[in-house]
């Protein structure tokens, strides 16, 4: 019983000193994010000390150059509406053709399923092309791209959940007299919850992330927290390393503070978008 | 009930056709009918046949990208799924912590390529700096450089998914092999692994889609320095329209061999692998 502790106790710290070593990458880009920037490249394991330390100054010259709250703000409004869209939209679309069984919704189907393993290099030009025809390169046009180019994942995942749910239920509050619109708000969307979580999730991490589709679309006159860190790099190699280094920093930690608030759900809804994708 | 839903056609599936079709089927099926031609602004376009194809096939840079890819594909599925495995075996031994080890593992994974190719350039090019080199110096280290953040990245993802699979394997099998006197690797071997065959089959495709496809964390690791040897496929489709002047349609037929490619690796896999599950 005794041997038994000792082991465990030692399993422990082994596994905290392997999650240590595992998000030394994070912690050393922190920790140089204090330092001066010429001091950065050639010895970025070394602690700031009185020379190389030099407080925030990175923090103020990268926000300068960047115009990173800006940058923070056009990514949550992208990502906010453009997911928000999605959730809602799609889960009206998959209920649909999952229920009217013809060959239109089965076509539909196919087609939303094949969208899924098309790489965006293939439709990267012309998309680009027919956004500006149709003056979609703005930020509130972006929601509709979004909408257009994700909908396949996520009427996917919301059809296969669809068919797990009884249709006796639907069928028992149609014979009461309720009309499809009302029953998919007050009944459907309801049941669809767990599944609305995942596709949420999922295209939070996507949207969040994504550099080239903005970047591409509107990169010119707005930036996004991706494209902002991007532009940092310049022309041929120099890189303000202190900026960088800051504005890094800057950026992981939103994302640590989503995913320690939602923790439970993420891992789980990405696990159940895997399986199911 | 279906009459009745019919009539709600328009209401339920009219936005989001209308914006896969401008934005999807429309964007694929111009792009399969510009890579026979040459453009520059879409509306230029000229027929010329299979000329795109084979200037294509021809590019050194895209033969290089070629295989720079399927190395790379072939390696990180390796190092990301045999790591992811070994480390859900640890952790599903029911010990103190292992939930805050999944949790910091799977972190990696929710930031952005940009974000990610930029700490690992610091990183690297720090362990490098005592040897003298850089990142770019040659195209090996830029391809471990990759491999490392790949690894780094979507470990914890595959993990979280083995763990999945093999927590809902039923106790007893575990009972049974170790009464009829299994030893550990026996159990592994013999029940675990073929227990969690599916798991198998979605963490190869994921980590397969995932490489082959890899832009951002190339882009922002080493833009394909030096000299664009480290360039993947989709950098190298990028740098043909955008970098390339008059070679638009060349960009898009690459583009095209490119979907191609992914498309029929994918179907392949899964077929594969589904064939296996049937067996076991």
């Amino acid at each position: 019983m005794q041997r038994e502790t000792v082991r465990d106790n030692s399993i422990f710290v082994l596994f905290l000193a392997l999650i240590a070593v595992f998000l030394s990458p994070i912690l050393i880009v922190v920790m140089n994010s204090f330092k001066g920037k010429f001091y950065i490249s050639d010895a970025p394991f070394k602690l700031p000390d009185s020379t190389t330390y030099v407080g925030l100054e990175n923090y103020v010259s990268g926000l300068e150059k960047t115009n990173f709250f800006n940058a923070f703000g056009m990514s949550l409004f992208i990502t906010v509406f453009s997911v928000a869209v999605i959730v809602w939209l799609t889960a009206m679309t998959a209920w649909y053709i999952t229920r009217v069984k013809s060959r239109f919704s089965k076509m539909l189907y196919f087609s939303f399923v094949f969208s899924m393993i098309v790489p965006f290099q293939m439709v990267m030009f012309t998309m680009t092309k027919v956004a500006n025809v149709l003056n979609l390169d703005n930020p509130l046009g972006i929601i509709i791209i979004y909408l257009g180019f994700g909908c396949g994942l996520s009427v996917f995942l919301y059809s296969g959940f669809v068919k797990s749910i009884p249709i006796e239920i639907e069928e028992a509050v149609m014979i009461d007299g309720g009309n499809p619109r009302e029953m998919f708000f007050k009944v459907v969307f309801p049941i669809l919850k767990p599944i609305a979580i995942t596709v949420a999730i999922l295209n939070v991490m996507w949207i969040w992330n994504d550099y080239l589709l903005p970047y591409l679309v509107i990169g010119t006159e707005y930036k996004t927290i991706p494209i902002a860190i991007q532009y940092l790099k310049g022309g041929y190699g120099s890189i303000d390393m202190g900026a960088m280094m800051a504005m890094l920093v800057l950026a992981i930690v939103p994302v640590v503070v989503f995913y320690l608030f939602c923790q439970r759900y993420i891992i789980e809804g990405v696990v159940a978008g895997a399986v199911k994708g | 009930m279906e009459k009745s839903i019919k009539r709600y056609f328009i209401l339920f599936t009219f936005p989001t056709l209308l914006a896969f079709t401008a934005l999807f089927i429309v964007p694929f099926v111009m792009g399969i009918y510009l890579s026979f031609t040459e453009f520059t602004t879409v509306n230029d376009a000229t027929w010329v046949g299979l000329s795109n194809y084979s200037k294509a096939f021809a590019n050194q840079d895209f033969q290089n990208a070629l295989w720079f890819t399927g190395k790379f594909t072939v390696v990180s599925m390796i190092t990301v799924n045999i790591l992811a495995f070994l480390l859900a075996l640890l952790l599903t031994r029911g010990k103190r912590g292992t939930n805050l080890f999944r949790t910091a593992l799977f972190m990696p994974n929710l930031i952005g390529g940009i974000v990610l190719g930029y700490i690992w350039q610091l990183i690297l090019n720090g362990i490098l700096y005592r040897y003298e080199v850089t990142l770019t110096y040659d195209a090996k280290y830029g391809f471990w450089g990759l491999v490392v953040l790949m690894s780094w990245q979507l470990i914890g993802y595959m993990m979280v998914i083995y763990i999945a699979g093999i927590q809902s394997i039923p106790k007893d099998l575990f009972e049974v092999a170790k009464i009829e006197g299994a030893d550990r690797w026996a159990i592994v071997r013999h029940i675990t692994i073929p227990m969690i065959m599916p798991a198998i089959t979605i963490c190869l495709f994921l980590t397969m889609t995932n490489s082959l496809k890899l832009f951002d964390q190339n882009l922002a690791l080493t833009a394909g320095a030096p000299a664009k040897e480290t360039t993947m496929l989709a950098l190298d489709i990028y740098n043909t329209f955008y970098g390339t002047p008059g070679w638009e349609g060349v960009g898009q037929a690459k583009a095209v061999v490119f979907f191609v490619l992914v498309a029929l690796i994918a179907m392949i896999q899964l077929s594969a692998t589904r064939r296996r599950e049937v067996e076991q």
